[in-house]
């Protein structure tokens, strides 16, 4: 990676907060995203990987602008170097910025899938879809099936191939693979690959981990709404002595394949985060500094971390 | 105890080809399963034939030589692989529990569900915390059988192994026969004890 290249999405201190009811017409704000922070460059994929439910569907809608209106954003994000404000949002998302969603109900239940893969586009890129369902291993059938005539893994590729089939410069791809098998899942994640390649960027979003590996640049850990490491993808290969913080080593042992290894406890809670490090209730590392202060993000090999102990 | 699918045989309509054919299966108690074969080939439908949402077109389902009951809890529960189609979107989590039998604070605990949950709804909360609620609800209500449809892929690995060891748990408790389906076989040996491919018909060591 030139670090001379500029950015083409950047987040800095990104906060987000919904306002709650909690007694009667009290309100209290639920901090989801605090302080986080993103780079993704053109030509790379960067993976987003994580506890479940620490923000990281949150932080798709909040690329977007689509999150619900009880929420509030703080901080500031830059697409290709100019703020990325609501109009903006709302003029880019499906064209320059495209979403692969989560969850498979996101298809229209009353459309067939052909149609709408080819979306509002006139004409209909037919020619794109159809070779984009082939290279993606759906049968010629699928375009005239209904979605719930689909099996999970096709319908997640049905729901690939309609950010794919844009021109967009950013995908955000929310989950794309479970229920995919694995020869499906790589021939999807090679596609991303190939997009990348030309230039654009992804921002994988995966706890298909050993997946994310192989084919993305930087993987980006989120625990408990901010990241706590971001690092080279090879890093995360070579295993859990070249990573740097204890939670990333924890999701590498946790992989069937290295262990099924598993620490105890669950992730605090977003109404009631831990004063120091978010992470130091389950640290085994954990020292009375980390229990009272939250560690600044800093450089450590090549990475970034939040941890004291990597000081 | 012992599940048993003989020659089972189901399409969705006339008009189109058969989805399982003939297919002979059989779970013992104590056993756990993996079902393995690419998406499309019919994993999901036998999950819901085995649990007795749908019926075959020809064989037959049975439970300890007897078809599935038609009242009352079934033995045989299912755990989706979209836990958020599998929650009434209009109860809140407490009730979606409640449903399932009468639970302790210990429970939820150990299923790693927070108390402050129990009064969202389920669009407040992620894909992977919602699957615990559906994991509990299906092992509070006693079944003697567990089908699990890729029940995993939407949580985090740690998460992941502390519900696997849950589960595990509980089918040491209790006598529980396991049908797991998922597309990781790095999972599979870690879980299971044999396996099957759908797509071939027949067994594979793990």
């Amino acid at each position: 990676m030139e670090e001379k290249k500029r950015p083409l999405l950047e987040i800095r201190d990104l906060s987000v907060s919904f306002s709650m009811y909690s007694h009667g017409l009290e309100q209290r704000d639920l901090q989801v995203i605090s302080d986080l922070h993103l780079k993704v460059f053109p030509g790379e994929i960067v993976a987003v990987a994580g506890s479940s439910g620490s923000g990281k569907s949150l932080l798709a809608s909040a690329i977007l602008g689509i999150l619900p209106e009880n929420a509030q954003v703080q901080g500031e994000m830059y697409y290709e170097g100019e703020k990325l404000d609501h109009d903006r949002q709302e003029r880019l998302r499906g064209t320059e910025i495209a979403l692969v969603p989560q969850s498979v109900a996101y298809l229209d239940p009353l459309m067939k899938v052909g149609r709408q893969a080819d979306g509002h586009r006139k004409p209909r890129p037919i020619a794109k879809r159809k070779n984009l369902f082939r290279r993606l291993g759906l049968p010629d059938r699928t375009e005239r099936l209904y979605p719930f005539q689909l099996s999970g893994g096709m319908a997640r590729r049905v729901l690939v191939s309609t950010a794919l089939i844009t021109d967009a410069k950013l995908i955000i791809a929310d989950e794309p693979t479970p229920g995919m098998s694995l020869k499906e899942a790589l021939a999807a994640l090679r596609m991303f690959r190939e997009m990348a390649d030309t230039g654009k960027a992804v921002i994988l979003i995966t706890h298909d981990i050993d997946l994310a590996f192989e084919f993305a640049d930087r993987i980006a850990v989120f625990y408990a709404g901010t990241t706590v490491e971001t690092a080279p993808a090879s890093d995360f290969k070579a295993g859990p002595d070249a990573l740097r913080h204890p939670y990333s080593k924890a999701l590498w042992s946790a992989l069937p394949q290295n262990g099924f290894h598993l620490i105890e406890g669950v992730q605090p809670y977003a109404g009631n985060l831990p004063k120091g490090c978010l992470f130091a209730p389950r640290c085994p590392y954990c020292t009375e500094k980390c229990k009272e202060t939250l560690p600044p993000v800093r450089e450590v090999r090549g990475g970034e971390v939040r941890c004291w102990r990597e000081a | 105890m012992k599940l048993e699918a003989k020659k089972v045989s189901f399409r969705y309509d006339r008009k189109r080809p058969w989805v399982l054919e003939n297919l002979e299966l059989s779970v013992n108690e104590g056993e756990r399963l993996a079902l393995l074969a690419p998406s499309g080939y019919g994993k999901t439908t036998l999950a819901m034939l085995l649990a007795g949402y749908l019926r075959p077109q020809e064989g037959e389902i049975l439970l300890d030589g007897k078809p599935l009951p038609q009242k009352g809890v079934c033995p045989v529960q299912l755990i989706y692989q979209h836990p958020e189609k599998a929650i009434n979107p209009r109860w809140r989590l407490r009730k979606v529990l409640e449903e399932a039998g009468a639970f302790s604070e210990e429970t939820l605990s150990s299923f790693g569900i927070e108390p402050d949950w129990l009064s969202r709804f389920p669009r407040e909360l992620s894909g992977g915390e919602l699957q615990r609620f559906c994991v509990a609800r299906a092992l509070l209500s006693g079944p003697k059988f567990l089908i699990c449809d890729e029940i995993s892929a939407m949580l985090d690995t740690v998460t992941q192994a502390q519900l696997w060891r849950r589960i595990l748990e509980e089918g040491e408790r209790q006598p529980l026969g396991m049908i797991v389906i998922t597309h990781n076989l790095f999972l599979a040996k870690q879980v299971c004890t044999r396996g099957y491919d759908l797509e071939k018909g027949e067994s594979i060591e793990l």
